[in-house]
């Protein structure tokens, strides 16, 4: 059943060559096209310029434009092959279940094949879900800090046992902490 | 028993060496350093040592043994003329140092030799008292807030095989450093 009242959302990705001018030649086509940019991250990787963003379209009535409507607004920017694009309709997320703890992990150590692997692994058997990753290549030094939510009822020291023993076997080291929320 | 701000490295009647940083991923970062003997004539040589190569590092406003290689609890520390400081104790080492009382937590963006490329949003107290042994120099307790006190817990983190990677704010946390300070 498809119901064409629903308002979904487009996924767009934008990644390559950074120059000045990226996000204002992005922000003003959607803007054309009446989509608002809701939630987009963006951010250099390696140099590189690196954006995700979803928008919602112009209303129920309008609804979504075309993929290809937005792809052909968008060809200008990828015309000298510096930059990439996709874009993809997504449908509406429900609310998650709330977790029963928001953690924050730090892994560093010498850099070495299958890090951020073995430890979302050992994370995903606990039903650990990470929300926010950032890794980092600085030297020999590999750094991980990721945000999770753990289910509730969770076994935090059993977690933390999983986590030391892929450590070990890793030769880098993992501390794993409550996050804090300050409400001011 | 001596205070703080009378001790001097130039007390130490030492030429202080400057010794080469290690950077992550070191092992000897990442260990619990030793107690020390505040006394021993190698701590005091290493206490001297840290002042030298803390002075001729730009920007540095502390160093601790295991950032030269020395798994041991002495670190040295000068925040003079740092903008974000307000209570300055000049240049000093500690060994053996401890945090006895904590609060006020705050906040801040930290860099770190040791750590060359990367700073980090960590979470400290803005008002510490610590304890510590002044090489040569005896017991004594520091009061101290802002910056000097954000100085104080990263070297004694290092002191105990932590680095401010172990305790940034969340996966937004660390950043690329754009200018060696
Ligand atoms: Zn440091």
């Amino acid at each position: 059943m498809h119901d064409d009242a629903r308002v979904d959302e487009l996924a767009i990705t934008v990644i390559g060559h950074d120059r000045p001018g990226i996000i204002a030649d992005v922000a003003e086509v959607l803007a054309g096209l009446g989509m608002n940019l809701t939630d987009s991250t963006m951010t250099r990787l390696r140099g590189h310029f690196a954006m995700t963003l979803i928008c919602g379209g112009p209303g129920a009535e309008a609804g979504t434009p075309a993929i290809e409507d937005v792809e052909a607004a968008l060809a200008p920017l990828t015309a000298d092959g510096t930059l990439a694009t996709t874009v993809r309709k997504v449908g509406p997320e429900g609310t998650p279940e709330p977790p029963g703890g928001h953690y924050v992990l730090s892994v560093h150590g010498a850099d070495r094949l299958g890090i951020v692997a073995s430890v979302a692994r050992g994370l995903a058997e606990f039903g650990g879900n990470i929300t926010d990753l950032t890794t980092r290549l600085s030297g020999d030094l590999y750094v991980l800090v990721a945000e999770l939510d753990l289910p509730a009822g969770a076994d935090v020291d059993a977690i933390g046992e999983r986590l030391e023993a892929v450590s070990r076997a890793l030769g880098v080291e993992v501390a794993l902490r409550p996050a804090e929320t300050d409400v001011l | 028993m001596t205070g703080v701000v009378d001790w001097s490295v130039e007390d130490l009647g030492r030429q202080g060496v400057v010794r080469p940083v290690v950077r992550a991923p070191a092992a000897v970062l990442s260990m619990a350093g030793e107690v020390v003997d505040p006394d021993d004539p190698a701590v005091l040589q290493l206490a001297a040592d840290l002042v030298a190569t803390m002075r001729v590092s730009p920007g540095c406003v502390g160093l601790a043994a295991p950032q030269v290689g020395v798994s041991a609890q002495v670190f040295a520390v000068d925040v003079t003329g740092h903008p974000k400081v307000r209570t300055v104790h000049g240049t000093f080492v500690l060994c053996n140092a401890r945090l006895v009382e904590a609060s006020q937590w705050q906040k801040g963006r930290e860099g770190c030799m040791s750590v060359p490329d990367l700073t980090g949003d960590v979470k400290r107290a803005g008002r510490v008292v610590v304890a510590g042994e002044l090489p040569g120099g005896g017991e004594i307790e520091i009061t101290t807030n802002a910056f000097e006190a954000r100085a104080l817990q990263h070297e004694i983190d290092h002191c105990a095989g932590l680095l401010f990677l172990d305790r940034v704010a969340g996966a937004h946390a660390i950043h690329t450093r754009k200018v060696y300070l």
